[in-house]
């Protein structure tokens, strides 16, 4: 097995389970996450000499989050936690402030004029509204997927998956192009689409068909090794074939990240989620273990909302 | 269904409204077209007999132009409409850049129109008070400065170790540059915002800076836009003629160097159409020929490049793999 560059690759004769297994570290006690956004690195346990790295997820927090657009509220004061290595889903009507609410996680809200957060979002042990917290470095540890496949369009299928890797100056830090190109299938296989794209890799992303594009999303924010990943709505422009392809992904993923998947289709809930959180009207209503949102729910909104009687 | 095909019948005079109109604007567009073709034609009638006199390139290419002994060779003039041009190029659109992407990316929201309607009133300013702001205020402050350049380049060809003059191509480069701001900013700023979010919102998800966001996500995207803009900048660059005329000296020689006196096609014609007759009038009209196919391939190639830019295809891959992405940009610029 070869890089695209014919460079024998470090990871030639392993499978990507065993990889993943093999090589999370054992335990988290969130003084990673911490290290990693406050950017104290000599806390940060980067294996530098290893091809991939991959992390354990850490939890996230969410205590007394509000939203605002201006002066219209759409978050509420949300208490909520999202586990180590769960993928919890968020569903909601539409304009209940779900994106918005998971925007508040990697500070992505701060884009949107007008938008303002209040309240706490701990990552771990540590608050991404602190004011020693960069923003850039919340943005890595935390990752983002979006609605519609957003590759980069004037890059190739490796230079979009390089792309986070070489920002920053970090491409010095990332050391020899073997290095890189290591990450990069890493990340590839991470988000199963090496196989697809292998011969491929110096070819527009935006070649790629949809669902392609939307695993070369994920490939693209895995390769900065993130310890969560947000997902809003990431399949609503798929095909039934590539959506089932992403909710494997997503199974495979909990692994080494924690997931939050904001969806419309409580179908797709009910496949990927460990957990499930209903919102209505930028109030959290009710959250608990998939299962039981589905078929035991407490609150009789979320019953009337997960058998379709609104929403 | 009785009257059903009477109330469906087809009333010539009905029509006829629609016709009429359709007739008419087609006239007009034609008109245009067809004084293009003539002003064209009699553009090419009129320097005839200046081609006849020095060949075509002997017009074009040769550096003498003598009105008194009835030589015509264009060169100096072409060489100081592409330098100050150049110049304006080169000074001119890295700012207009910048302020584009100021205005579009980094400013405060409340102050983003009003900057641009301010760059904008740049272009509302007649183009002779700038000539005059130029050679009155602009060149004798600057003089100190450029001297300062040419003594300290002066083992470069061409820039360095002349006596600097007031009236020069350098000052033309620069008036024109702050002449092309307008266009070049305007356009690469509706370029710029026909990047959609997602790619933006993709590359500050990753962890970008705003700058690292611009150079990954924003540039890339813009780039053929941006070079439309820059190339439609320089086509008013080389038809600018008053503003050029008072600035650049008017010395019918090859300046020596970059600070000295030039002339240029647009400036020689303005200047000199008073007293020109015979030999010498078609002179300037093919002059005037010589700059008007020179805009003529530059905005050709600007428009291109800006619709190019507008369908969404930034460059053409290394490979010649058609992207075929799903990415369309609404309205074009320009």
């Amino acid at each position: 097995m070869t890089t695209a560059d014919g460079l024998p690759s470090p990871l030639a004769d392993m499978e990507p389970e065993s990889r993943l297994q093999s090589e999370r570290p054992q335990q988290s006690d969130g003084s990673q996450a911490r290290a990693r956004i406050i950017g104290d690195s000599a806390r940060l346990a980067t294996p530098t000499d290893n091809a991939i790295v991959t992390n354990q997820g850490v939890s996230v927090t969410l205590r007394g989050l509000r939203a605002f657009y201006g002066d219209a509220e759409q978050v509420k004061g949300v208490d909520l936690e999202f586990r180590a290595n769960e993928v919890t889903a968020i569903i909601g009507p539409s304009g209940c402030g779900k994106s918005t609410m998971i925007r508040c996680i990697n500070r992505m809200h701060e884009e949107i004029p007008g938008a303002r957060a209040e309240g706490e979002v701990l990552l771990d042990e540590t608050d991404i509204y602190d004011p020693a917290v960069d923003v850039v470095a919340v943005r890595r540890a935390v990752g983002m997927v979006f609605q519609k496949p957003n590759p980069f369009p004037t890059m190739s299928v490796f230079d979009n998956v390089a792309a986070g890797l070489r920002l920053g100056g970090r491409v010095r830090s990332v050391g020899s192009k073997a290095e890189l190109q290591a990450k990069v299938e890493s990340a590839l296989r991470g988000a199963s689409l090496w196989e697809e794209v292998r011969e491929r890799l110096h070819e527009p992303g935006a070649g790629l068909s949809g669902g392609q594009q939307q695993r070369l999303c994920i490939a693209r924010s895995l390769a900065v090794d993130p310890e969560v990943i947000l997902m809003d709505e990431p399949c609503s422009a798929l095909d039934p074939i590539a959506t089932l392809r992403i909710e494997e992904l997503i199974d495979d993923l909990k692994r080494r990240v924690t997931i939050v998947i904001v969806t419309h289709n409580m179908q797709q809930a009910a496949r990927v989620a460990d957990r499930t959180a209903f919102l209505l009207g930028g109030e959290l209503v009710e959250v608990g273990p998939t299962q039981q949102i589905f078929t035991t729910p407490s609150d009789p909104r979320t019953e009337e909302y997960v058998t379709g009687k609104f929403g | 269904m009785s009257g059903g095909p009477a109330l469906l019948a087809r009333s010539p005079l009905a029509r006829l409204p629609d016709r009429a109109l359709k007739l008419a604007l087609t006239g007009l567009a034609a008109l245009i077209l067809a004084l293009i073709v003539y002003f064209f034609v009699r553009l090419v009638g009129e320097a005839h007999p200046a081609f006849a006199h020095e060949g075509v390139f002997g017009f074009a290419f040769n550096n003498n132009w003598n009105v008194s002994a009835g030589r015509f060779g264009a060169l100096p003039l072409l060489l100081g409409t592409l330098i100050t041009s150049g110049l304006a190029l080169l000074f001119g659109v890295p700012i207009a850049v910048a302020t584009a992407l100021y205005a579009a990316e980094l400013a405060p929201l409340r102050i983003r129109s009003a900057l641009a309607v301010l760059v904008e009133l740049l272009a509302a300013v007649p183009s002779v008070v700038y000539g005059l702001w130029g050679i009155f205020f602009l060149a004798p402050k600057l003089q100190g400065s450029e001297q300062w350049i040419a003594n300290r380049l002066s083992f470069v060809p061409f820039i360095g170790g002349g006596a600097v003059t007031i009236p020069n191509y350098f000052i033309g480069g620069l008036i024109l540059a702050i002449m092309i701001l307008p266009i070049v900013s305007a356009i690469s700023r509706e370029v710029i915002a026909t990047v959609p979010s997602d790619h933006r919102e993709a590359a500050l998800g990753l962890g970008a800076t705003r700058w690292e966001m611009i150079r990954i996500a924003v540039l890339p995207y813009c780039r053929a836009g941006i070079v439309g803009a820059a190339m439609l900048g320089l086509g008013r660059a080389i038809g600018e003629t008053i503003a050029v005329t008072i600035v650049i000296g008017d010395a019918p020689q090859l300046g020596s160097h970059l600070f000295g006196q030039g002339y240029s096609l647009a400036a020689v014609i303005a200047n000199e159409f008073g007293e020109a007759q015979g030999l010498h009038r078609s002179a300037l009209f093919a002059a005037g020929l010589v700059l008007f196919v020179l805009t003529l391939l530059v905005n050709a190639v600007a428009r291109v490049l800006v619709s190019r830019a507008s369908r969404g295809r930034a460059e053409p891959t290394p490979a010649g793999v058609s992207a075929g992405g799903p990415q369309t940009l609404s309205g074009a610029a320009a």
